[in-house]
């Protein structure tokens, strides 16, 4: 069986493709050759050994569809994958989109419809969660300059600005809100959201949805170190079913289907947990769910192929996972090689 | 005389280390910390407790109210005690 993966990006903002790839290869089942999708010549999971057997550079979204499959086709007629796993936000909406003709060469996918990824967008999520009495902190959508300017009568200040994608700063008055938008407006594009802050304790849950409303498994984190950029550098499972019954509550309402994200905010004031974000992939702390004793990225390999995959129950409250930096040599040759060929065997 | 719940999925270890699961917050408590903890746990009084912390240490009774009451309440900040 062949697996390709993208997003190797393991940087200090990092993918989830090096840990989804680790989650796989730590099952005693697994049996066979992962496949690096990768976008840049310095993405760090290329040069890590026993990671990837092979790595294939690949268009970046902006590049379009028919750059994209045309790509995926080249490589699968050297490699003949199996199944991809896309690990990034930006290059899922793409992926759905070329899925069917995937399944035709025979590459199969294991990603959420287009209505359930839209559900969950930054944009929607309000709605969504309202519907289904999910708390979740007041937004507005902007579209223009000119609707930043209706931000003062709608929230008192700290508010968060986020990116369609990325990004999230904490604005403490209008000027700032006002450089925030700038640089998301720059690098992201509209809408930008504009959000009530809510004071607390962040939590994560890494889950996994089969698709027909049931959750295979979901693991609950609280970072315990975060990064200037957000990112949590260090985490610890706990065990709070109230979080979790949330996390299967959202899952059914959108009938997911593939590896999500669901990040929590624990208000300080009343200590009820309000829905910040669904992100529509695993996240790059996924590895702390096989660890604690729930291998999600293989449990979506097996469901990709259609196996019965028995809900996870339960897992270790109180694992631990530190990120660290550590610097890995290679040879000009090497990158020689993903440079020029666009291939790449370590 | 007062008596304390400390919740039963609160864990203490030999060393003092403390750990809520709900929400992965850890402690570390001093010697005396983790006896006073530890006697909490077993249901003891505070009048017990004064009574085997100043028969244990080199401490005035007076001392260890104050210290004991200080102690109490920042166990309850953290959600790690109850009154009962």
């Amino acid at each position: 069986m062949k697996i390709a993966v993208t997003g190797l990006n393991a940087t200090d903002n990092p993918g989830p493709g090096v840990p989804v790839i680790r989650s796989i290869l730590d099952s005693e089942e697994f049996k066979g050759e992962i496949i690096g999708l990768i976008y840049d010549s310095l993405e760090p999971g290329i040069y890590m050994k026993d990671i990837a057997d092979r790595c294939y550079l690949i268009p970046y979204p902006s590049s379009g569809l028919d750059a994209l499959f045309n790509r995926i086709v080249q490589i699968h007629e050297k490699e003949k994958i199996d199944l991809i796993i896309p690990t990034l936000d930006s290059e899922l909406f793409g992926f759905i989109k070329i899925k069917e003709k995937l399944e035709e060469i025979g590459i199969k996918t294991f990603l959420p419809t287009f209505e359930q990824l839209n559900y969950r967008a930054k944009d929607k999520l309000f709605d969504f969660c309202t519907l289904h009495g999910i708390k979740v902190p007041k937004n507005i959508l902007i579209n223009s300059m000119q609707d930043m300017y209706s931000i003062p009568q709608k929230f008192d200040y700290p508010v968060v600005v986020k990116g369609i994608f990325y990004d999230a700063y904490i604005a403490n008055s209008f000027e700032e809100a006002m450089s925030a938008f700038n640089k998301m407006r720059g690098k992201w594009g509209y809408p930008i959201i504009v959000q009530e802050y809510v004071k607390g304790t962040e939590f994560n849950v890494v889950a996994l949805g089969d698709g027909t409303g049931n959750t295979t498994g979901a693991v609950a984190m609280r970072k315990l170190y975060i990064t200037d950029k957000g990112k949590g550098w260090a985490g610890i499972t706990i065990d709070d079913p109230v979080l979790l019954d949330i996390s299967h509550k959202l899952i059914k309402g959108l009938r997911w289907k593939s590896g999500m994200e669901l990040e929590y905010m624990k208000s300080a004031e009343s200590g009820e947990y309000y829905l910040l974000e669904i992100n529509p992939r695993f996240p790059a702390w996924v590895y702390l769910a096989p660890a604690a004793g729930q291998n999600l990225p293989y449990a979506l390999v097996q469901l990709a192929f259609n196996k019965e995959v028995p809900n996870f129950t339960k897992f270790k409250v109180g694992t631990i996972f530190v990120r660290s930096s550590w610097d890995l040599i290679t040879d000009i040759s090497k990158f020689e090689e993903i440079a020029v060929k666009g291939e790449f065997k370590l | 005389m007062k008596k304390y719940h400390i919740p039963e999925y609160i864990a203490i270890s030999d060393t003092g280390f403390l750990f809520l699961p709900s929400t992965g917050e850890t402690f570390t408590l001093n010697q005396i910390g983790k006896d006073i903890f530890k006697m909490l746990q077993a249901g003891e009084s505070d009048e017990n407790i004064y009574e085997k912390i100043t028969s244990d240490y080199d401490v005035e009774r007076g001392v260890i109210e104050r210290d004991f009451s200080d102690f109490i309440l920042q166990l309850k900040s953290y959600s790690l005690i109850k009154a009962i």
